[in-house]
């Protein structure tokens, strides 16, 4: 009875079903997301405040979070420069072989991190082959941050060109040739015109490639070295705690880690939000 | 229209394709015990017990004529580089037990690293058996009610059918010169070794050295704190497990020394050619014993306790010792240990139990937050 009052207002959804939809989608969510999440919350709530803070704010810890949220950032910033211009080859430009450079970008998503992080490692260990090229430089990318960041590089680059992409697919070719037509040079035509639409998807890519990044393992172990306080990242301090049977400790860290994350991205969408905003008002 | 029609009916039919494929798959790789599971299994689609009914009856009609049990499965629940030695030993006991006893055995092998291994156990993982790095992960194990706290006293030699020990591979023709332990801690040695707070073998190596520094200095704590803290400040990469750090030393060529099992090492030697690498053996080690155990609770639920505990104790015997020391584990057995003299030489060995007194101690001390090992990463150290 609701949704026929609704429909007098908005026109009728051409798919039915939106209570049942809505219950399946909640209740798929609470399984899937809510409940696992919140035992991570349950488990943690049986320390008391005095041990959560000695288990979350030790020094090795910080330095870990340190180490997972910078090398995160700066992958997910070079994904989002890189990423666009990957999209924006893909999109604006026909050449041979585009369908299998088009396919090699979802590859970091179905390869096992951990082959990633092996191969990577291998490559740019000091005796690989892009390694030892760069050794005399003094450059040493396996076993340092350069390298952790570089595995997240890897692992991030499709979250950026996957979102941009489809964005940029859509852009009105005439809104361009037109401002080209009023005499717009072609920085302009991309600062005013096209930059403004893909800034969203810019953002949701970067947000998507950040979050990844931030509990990122598999690849990151083979690469880091793990040195504590210089390569160790959260997640592997969060097995080190499991590898102890010290499930409070290990959910401890991930709830900080959670509720970092969880405000990095609500910012982000904030973000997002405004600058869907501008574009709608402009 | 008529094209977008068909694309759909495409994707519809891929999907129910896919989706019983994965189903087919569902069934194969199901772990173990599904047939005494069936009470627990009872809501799944009834399909599933169909299929296993069907299964079991034709099992059963081929079996008849030979014999009345029933066949049956184990899962083997182990660590990494046991792979090899268990795949030879499932099918030597295998034909024994059928051969005594009329009865079809099928072993399930399951590795990974021994905590997280020991953690599914904890979990539910229905294993019948397991074989673990140390005592401290069955312990754990036996903390949760499913193992007798009493495990370790249940087979001969704390229940470590097998033991090894700690060496050091080095490259060929030992460059550096590395003869004992004081050589890792001198100035641009590199040592590899895994992190001993999430490996479970690479605890063996640590306190090898820790053992070894406390003989050198009359017991003095402190100064074994400052030649494994020497020590780990040689480390370069600290792989989250044993065969990480393997890699990083042989196929990457990192570091001067690798701190490994000796059955890793001896077969690294065998699998990369004698030409690359020397093993040497340092004046102390430390006897990794390597236990077993029943998984009591779940064995009993399932009725599986005869033919589990014969698994562990026939790897007592001297066929499957020779297999153990064909695999480079130090076989227990005096009889088979003496044939293959030449592949283990005898030195120095520390116990777990006389030196450290028992995992629960040594975990404390040295692994635990706050422990020793963390103690040398400390900020300022």
């Amino acid at each position: 009875m609701k949704s026929s009052a609704a429909s007098k207002a908005k026109p009728r959804s051409v798919l039915p079903g939106f209570g049942l939809s809505l219950g399946f989608t909640i209740f798929y969510l609470s399984v899937l997301v809510i409940i696992p999440l919140a035992g991570i919350f349950v488990k943690t709530s049986g320390m008391t405040p005095g041990q959560f803070w000695h288990t979350v704010a030790s020094d090795r810890v910080i330095a870990s979070y340190k180490i997972s949220f910078m090398t995160s950032f700066f992958a997910a910033l070079v994904n989002l420069v890189f990423g666009l211009l990957v999209a924006w080859v893909l999109v604006r430009y026909k050449f041979p072989g585009k369908k299998l450079v088009d396919s090699l970008i979802d590859l970091p998503f179905a390869l096992p991190t951990a082959v990633a992080g092996i191969a990577l490692t291998a490559i740019y260990a000091p005796n690989g082959w892009v390694g030892s090229l760069l050794e005399p430089l003094g450059i040493k990318v396996a076993f340092t941050p350069l390298g952790i960041t570089l595995a997240l590089l890897f692992i991030g680059l499709p979250f950026v060109v996957r979102t941009v992409q489809p964005v940029l697919q859509e852009l009105d070719k005439e809104v361009e040739e037109a401002a080209v037509m009023l005499g717009s040079f072609r920085l302009r035509t991309f600062r005013r015109i096209i930059l403004p639409e893909l800034i969203p998807p810019l953002l949701t890519g970067f947000a998507l490639a950040f979050a990844r990044g931030i509990g990122e393992y598999g690849s990151v172990v083979f690469i880091s070295g793990n040195m504590p306080m210089k390569t160790e990242i959260a997640p592997l301090l969060i097995m080190t705690k499991l590898e102890q049977y010290d499930y409070k400790g290990a959910t401890a860290i991930a709830t900080v880690m959670l509720i970092i994350s969880f405000i990095l991205l609500l910012l982000i969408n904030y973000l997002q939000w405004r600058s869907n905003r501008r574009v709608i008002s402009e | 229209m008529k094209k977008k029609k068909s694309l759909l009916l495409h994707t519809m039919l891929i999907f129910v394709v896919f989706a019983l494929a994965l189903t087919g798959c569902g069934w194969d790789s199901e772990p173990t015990n599904t047939n005494s599971n069936a009470n627990s299994a009872a809501n799944q689609p009834a399909a599933n017990d169909t299929g296993n009914a069907a299964a079991d009856n034709s099992e059963n009609a081929a079996a008849n004529e030979t014999e009345s049990t029933d066949p049956v499965e184990l899962l083997n629940v182990s660590y990494d580089p046991t792979r090899e030695l268990y795949e030879a030993y499932n099918k030597l006991f295998s034909v024994y037990w059928e051969k005594e006893h009329n009865q079809k055995v099928t072993i399930k092998q399951s590795h990974g690293g021994s905590g997280a291994q020991s953690r599914a156990v904890i979990e539910g993982l229905k294993a019948d058996v397991v074989t673990l790095a140390l005592g401290y992960d069955i312990d754990a194990i036996a903390k949760k009610g499913y193992i007798n706290p009493e495990w370790q006293q249940k087979f001969d030699n704390n229940s470590a059918p097998y033991t090894s020990t700690i060496v050091f591979l080095v490259r060929k023709g030992n460059p550096k010169g590395i003869k004992d332990w004081n050589d890792l801690v001198k100035p641009g040695i590199e040592v590899i070794t895994p992190n001993p707070k999430t490996s479970g073998g690479a605890r063996w190596n640590y306190l090898a050295a820790w053992g070894y520094a406390l003989k050198q200095n009359n017991d003095d704590e402190a100064k074994a704190q400052e030649f494994v803290s020497a020590l780990y400040k040689n480390v370069p990469v600290l792989d989250s497990g044993a065969r990480g750090s393997t890699t990083t030393f042989v196929e990457k060529g990192i570091g001067d020394v690798l701190l490994a099992w000796e059955n890793e090492a001896l077969l690294s030697v065998k699998e990369l050619g004698p030409d690359k690498f020397d093993i040497v053996y340092p004046s102390i080690s430390i006897l990794a014993e390597p236990p077993v155990a029943v998984v009591d609770k779940n064995v009993d639920k399932d009725g599986n306790r005869k033919v589990a505990e014969a698994y562990l104790d026939y790897l007592y015997t001297e066929e499957a010792q020779k297999l153990v020391a064909q695999n480079f584990y130090r076989p227990q057995l005096a009889s088979v240990a003496e044939q293959f003299a030449d592949q283990f030489p005898e030195l120095t060995m520390l116990t777990i139990d006389d030196d450290f007194g028992g995992w629960a101690a040594a975990q404390k001390k040295h692994f635990a937050d706050g422990g020793v090992f963390d103690q040398i990463y400390a900020p300022g150290s």
